[in-house]
């Protein structure tokens, strides 16, 4: 019984928006670690980023558009990922997921910093790879110097 | 007044003439340059150069002591984070989102902005209340048209004419409001008879609309 409850947990449906480089690296990842995928992009072509051994399934159309986020069954989903190159598009999305569709974990990807605190307070989790990136040349190149200060 | 339009074109030039000619003093923020240098020519308003949907640029519009902003750009994402970022940030009292996208307007209320427009919608709601019927003078949609009010003239060859309104078979969905007889406004009982040249003032459901206008008219086109 605890395997199978361990088996369903581990079964997660998982939205992923926008097939760029890191929407197509995160469904390969997650496919890999056999969770069940969705790929939205509106460009079909974007889809070629997705290797061989990607299982899940792609959807082609706008997710702005209700119609896409509902054929890809939103209101089951447990994660979804908002990863297309525009911040608006991606903290949109996350908000139907998060307000409308009640969706457990939601995360959108925004370049821009200064957009993170306003979507933070709306309670929308927000992945920024400028900061992270900044943060993390930080530590490689004053490493050192803040070891010594603890 | 200081009013913040995000945006650009027939819209955008419309409502910026219009609030200047009021006296209100607008602000314009786009993200085209060569535009920017336009409307600066062209409208006595000031302009910033830059995009709209982030903090900062809002903050130099001087959002935060603006009492309007209004979000009029071809990207439904666009203009949802333009009200949402006034609203949380700046405290802006009143937004206003244009929607491209029809389907966006629910959404766009579930997500806490305070006035959507779509002009899609306005439009074609607009078209089709006028070709259907050539005999309502007047008529528009309350709260997105979930209530429809309309202004019915009576002519002689309608069944209803010299019937008392109790009498008169009305879907329940549907009340007349109203009723203006020779310039004056009458307001109706049940034993209220109904003249030639009245119009009525019809509030209904928009499901009941054409079982109201066939009860008036006696006959569906």
């Amino acid at each position: 019984m605890k395997a199978m409850e361990n088996n369903q947990a581990r079964d997660e449906y998982i939205i992923i928006v926008g097939c760029g480089r890191l929407g197509s690296h995160l469904a390969r990842l997650l496919s890999k670690a056999r969770k069940s995928v969705v790929v939205i992009d509106k460009n079909e072509y974007a889809f070629h980023r997705l290797s061989e051994d990607y299982s899940g399934f792609t959807i082609e159309a706008d997710a702005i558009e209700i119609d896409t986020l509902l054929r890809a069954k939103i209101h089951k989903a447990d994660v979804v990922v908002a990863t297309t190159n525009d911040d608006n598009t991606n903290v949109m999305i996350a908000q139907v997921a998060k307000t409308i569709y009640h969706v457990p974990k939601v995360v959108a990807r925004l370049f821009e910093p200064s957009r993170q605190l306003v979507y933070e307070e709306l309670g929308i989790e927000t992945l920024c790879p400028t900061i992270l990136s900044a943060e993390a040349l930080k530590n490689y190149i004053m490493g050192k110097e803040t070891e010594e200060l603890e | 007044m200081n009013i913040i339009i995000v945006g650009g074109g027939k819209q955008l030039h419309f409502l910026t003439k219009s609030f200047v000619s009021k006296g209100y003093n607008v602000t314009i923020i786009n993200h085209d340059a060569e535009y920017c240098k336009k409307l600066a020519r062209m409208h006595q308003a000031n302009i910033v150069h830059g995009d709209g949907t982030k903090p900062y640029i809002l903050e130099d519009a001087g959002a935060s002591y603006s009492e309007m902003v209004i979000a009029l750009t071809k990207e439904d994402p666009h203009n949802l984070v333009i009200c949402q970022i006034a609203e949380k940030m700046f405290k802006v009292k009143k937004t206003f989102a244009m929607v491209n996208d029809p389907m966006n307007i629910e959404i766009f209320k579930k997500l806490g902005v305070g006035n959507v427009i779509c002009t899609a919608d306005i439009i074609s709601s607009f078209i089709e209340q006028k070709i259907s019927i050539d005999d309502i003078t007047n008529l528009f949609p309350i709260e997105e048209g979930k209530v429809a009010a309309m202004e019915i003239e009576i002519n002689s060859d309608f069944p209803i004419i010299d019937t008392k309104l109790k009498d008169i078979e009305f879907p329940r969905d549907a009340t007349i409001g109203c009723i203006i007889r020779g310039g004056q406004a009458v307001i109706p009982r049940g034993d209220t008879i109904v003249e030639e040249d009245d119009k009525l003032i019809i509030l209904c459901l928009p499901k009941v609309q054409s079982e109201v206008l066939k009860t008036i008219r006696g006959r569906t086109d």
